[in-house]
Parts: structure tokens; sequence; C-alpha cells
């Protein structure tokens, strides 16, 4: 019986969004070595596309490709191993043998996937590292996908990843779930790679945006799988947190950029292009995250804040009705929770908003003297936003032209020098 | 596995505070976890010189290897199960506070 090659395809996809992940951490666990893990998934998955078509699709699919992959892994360490094999590689091969074909219900199973998480994102491998190796191992992309995304050549993502299971092996960084001392400070750092993975997908600075949209995918993707699997965890709300502050900034894709390509800010942004959907999720999910958060004593941490945040716009008609009163008070506690001049910059921006640019740009001078944000081009921007308002052009224009001085790419000097011009438009006695 | 903490001096942390020292109970408390396999103070950088062979030659300068304005006050040498747990042994050594602490695995030559 053979079946077709679209729907061999359509299978090994589905197989590989949901199985890939979950043999590949269950065989490191089992043999500790990484890229032989990797290996013999791919060998699995690579077998399937020749047999599929042949002899049909299996009924489990997932217990089909476990047992090819483990096949693999005990031929290889059969054969690399000596006559005399050490006590450690004939347990690793009596756990490989062991290993039930089916353990899609089992809870060990979910476990193997948030020990893989968890790995991938120790603190001890470079930041970059851990990005790439989530994105290789949980999220399955190739090296060349991975690369293309960072604007590197395979060779040095290739390196960039053998280092990072080399040190993972020499450094002894252990394979597991964190302990209850650990978990908290370690899921903020799965978060903040995810966070990180999502942001470089939006990055502006150069390059083939095309290349880089597969990583917003994954990061929102990979969420997704780590609320599955933090399940009836504390931890859980904070993710759900993050995810909903993706989903947040994802539904404004549409309406970021205009036809020239040029930058919209949030204020100027034609919402009807904003995607409903995502921004209906992204409000359940922060209302799931606050019901499970009180039922488990997690109290709101920086990303469910900043959910709250991004909400406050995504909710509102249009920019004017948005509840500025209420976005400061976010800024507020967002400020005492992960204080940084990012933050107070951002709060002074929603004060003006509520209170008046006056007592924003009051808030803005006292940043200003404290020197934290020099070079950070969006601090005179604001400031030049506000001296616009209160009709102050010739300051406001200078504020903006030292804002296009340090602007980082192309499309944030064009939108500057846009509101340079309009201000010296509005100068008295300019022609 | 072996783990070897290099103590540093961090010009950029915080004031030294006497009574924060706590090098004795981290002491008493790896000892008694069975992690401290030996370990001390060394005496700074101004009592240190550095030797190297070139051209056949024995060259002996007064001073450390490399000039920074960081450099190593002390040593240990621990047994941990895995980095996790060297990490949670470093972190508690007071220096970890007012300098700097850096965790190299031992990879032994097997002489």
């Amino acid at each position: 019986m053979t079946v077709g090659v679209a729907e061999v395809q359509a299978a090994i996809e589905a197989a590989s969004a949901l199985e890939a992940a979950r043999i590949t951490a269950t065989l490191i666990r089992i043999t500790g070595d990484w890229s032989l893990a990797e290996d013999c998934v791919q060998d699995a998955f690579a077998r399937a596309l020749v047999d599929w078509p042949e002899r049909g699709i299996p009924g489990n699919s997932a217990a089909w490709l476990t047992t090819v992959a483990k096949n693999r892994a005990i031929d290889c360490l059969r054969s690399a191993a000596s006559e005399q094999k050490a006590v450690r590689e004939l347990s690793i091969l009596a756990g490989l043998e062991g290993l039930a074909d089916d353990e899609a219900g089992d809870p060990a199973d979910g476990d193997d996937r948030l020990r893989l998480i968890y790995t991938c994102c120790h603190p001890a491998l470079p930041l970059e590292a851990r990005v790439a190796l989530t994105l290789r191992t949980v999220a399955g992309l190739t090296t060349s996908e991975i690369a293309r995304a960072f604007l590197v050549s395979e060779p040095t993502m290739s390196k960039r990843l053998v280092r990072a299971r080399a040190k993972i092996r020499d450094a002894g960084i252990p394979y597991r779930v964190p302990p209850p001392e650990l978990i908290s400070e370690r899921t903020a750092g799965i978060l903040a790679v995810l966070y990180l993975m999502f942001n470089e997908g939006y990055s502006a600075g150069g390059g083939d945006s095309l290349a880089r949209a597969p990583l917003a995918r994954e990061a929102i993707r990979l969420n997704r799988l780590l609320i599955a699997l933090l399940d009836g965890s504390p931890q859980q709300p904070e993710a759900m947190g993050l995810l909903a502050l993706m989903l947040f900034h994802h539904g404004r894709r549409h309406a970021r950029t205009d036809a020239a390509g040029d930058l919209v800010t949030l204020e100027d942004q034609d919402r009807e292009r904003w995607d409903r959907e995502a921004t209906a999720e992204a409000v359940a999910l922060l209302a799931a995250a606050d019901r499970i958060g009180i039922a488990r004593g997690s109290r709101p941490g920086s990303y469910r804040i900043q959910a709250a945040i991004a909400g406050c716009h995504m909710t509102a008609r249009d920019f004017g009705s948005t509840d500025f009163a209420r976005l400061a008070l976010l800024y507020d506690r967002l400020a005492q929770l992960a204080p940084s001049p990012v933050v107070e910059l951002n709060r002074a921006v929603a004060v003006a908003m509520s209170q008046g640019p006056d007592a924003g740009l009051d808030l803005i001078e006292r940043l200003e003297r404290t020197r934290s944000l020099e070079g950070y081009y969006l601090l005179p921007a604001a400031k030049a936003d506000l001296l616009r308002r209160l009709g102050r052009m010739p300051e406001a224009g200078h504020e903006y032209r030292r804002a296009r001085e340090l602007a980082p790419s192309e499309a944030e000097r064009r939108y500057l020098s846009k509101r340079l011009a309009e201000t010296r438009r509005e100068e008295p006695g300019v022609l | 596995m072996d783990y070897m903490l290099f103590i540093c001096t961090d010009p950029t942390a915080p004031e030294y505070v006497p009574a924060e020292d706590n090098i004795v109970e981290w002491a008493a408390e790896m000892d008694a976890r069975g992690i401290t396999r030996h370990g001390d103070r060394l005496r700074p950088v101004e009592d240190a010189t550095t030797v190297t062979v070139r051209a056949g030659e024995v060259v002996v300068a007064d001073g450390p290897f490399a000039e920074t304005k960081e450099w190593i006050a002390g040593y240990d040498i621990i047994a941990c199960v895995d980095l996790d747990e060297a990490i949670e042994v470093a972190s508690k050594h007071p220096m970890a506070k007012f300098g700097k602490i850096e965790i190299r695995p031992v990879w032994p030559l097997g002489l």
C-alpha cells in the first residue's frame, strides 16, 4: 500500500512538531550524548520519509519513531565502545533497551522535555548559545535555518552549538529540572531566552526579515510548550504572562510599518490592522494567569506586568482612549519590580499622557540628570515629543536632531526626520 | 567532579565589609559537606614572581603573569556532584560578594 508523498510529508511534519523534542530529550537523558540523540532522531525521521510512502503511515507514528531512534542509538553505542564495556555504557544500553516505545502517556516524558529546556537555558552557557541550542534541540530548526536567522554563517552557528554541548558535558551542567530553591530564577532564565528569541525576530537591525520571521514564531511555539509542561507549577502564570506579551506585540505586526517600509508608532497605527484574535487570546491568557497566580501564590512578575501594559494599549479603541492612568500605575509596579532607566522613561511618557506633558517632562529631565540613558535615542525622542505637545518647537527640533544622531537604523532615522520637519513647519517665522 | 575556584579581586565590586566576611563559616560548612579538597589564601601580586624559559634561558621577573586590574587572591579545589553544586558553593563564599569567583572544571591528565 503506497501513500502519497504529500500525505507522508504532512504526517512527518506533524510528528516532528510533537515528537522530535520528546524523543531527543529522552535519549539525552539516557545516553548523556546530545549529538548522538540528535543524530538518531534525525535518522528516524529520514527513515520515515523512505519507509512510510512504501508501507503506509504507522498507526502510532510516535512509537515508530521512538523505536527507530532508540535502535539506532543502541547500534551506535554497541559498535563504538570497546570489547570490554564499562559499567556506564552497559547501563546506558540497558536504559535504551528498557525504553518503552509508547511513552506518550508517561508523565516522565513531560519531564524530559522540561529537563531539556532548563538545560538548554542554563546560565553557565553563553546567551547566544542558549538561544541556538533551544532552537536546535527543542524547536528542531536546522543549523542552517538558525544561522540565517542570526545572520551568521552555518559553520559559525555549528561551532556555537558544538561548543555549547561540549560545555554541558565538560563543565558538568546537570540534565534536570532544577530543585525548588533554583526553579524560580531558572524559569525566569528560560523566559528571558524566549523573549530574546522573539525580539530578534522583530529586530529592525538590517538583514533579511523573512529569515528572522521563524524566530518569533518559534518563540511563541516554545512558550506554548513550556506553559503546557509547567502545568500545575507556580511558575506557569509568568510563562503565560510572557506569551500574552508576545501575542500582544505579534498582534501589531501588520500595522507596524507603512507602505514605504517606515515605522509607524503605536499612536499612529491603524488599529483595524491589529490582529484581534491574537489580542483576544492574550487577554484571556492574562486573566487565566492572574487566576492561577492567585491559586498558586505566584505574584505577577515582570512579564505579567509588561503584558498588562501592552494589553492596556491593545484593548483601547484608539490611542486617545487608552487608560493612561492605569498605564502609569503599571509602570510604577514594573519600576518597583524591575527598576531600570528604560522603565522610568516609559513611565514618564505614560505620566505625560495621563497628567499632561509638563509632568512627563519633569520626570524625563530628572532621568537625564542621572545620565543613565546616554546614547539611548528614545530619551531625546520622548523629550522632543513632549516639547512638541507643549508647542516648544525650536527645543523639540533640537531634541529630534539629537535623537536622530543616536538612532540605530535607517527606519528610525526616517521617522525622526519626518518629526523634525513637522516642528520646522510649525516654527514661527521659518519659511 | 572536581572544580577549581579562582577567588579573584574585583575593583568594581561593593566595598569590603569585615563583619560580612564569613570565610571561616564557609570553610567549615564545605569541609563538613566533604566538598573542599584543598584551598587557601594567596599573597597579593606584589609578591608574585613569573618564570619563563625562552631560547634556553630561564627568565625570572617580578609580578603576575598578566597585568590586570583583577588578580587571583586565593584558590579552592572542590569536589561537587555537578556545576550547580559548584555554583552554590562559590556563591556562598564571601568573595562572591566582594570579588569574583571563577569556576573551572579540573581536566585530569591522569598522571
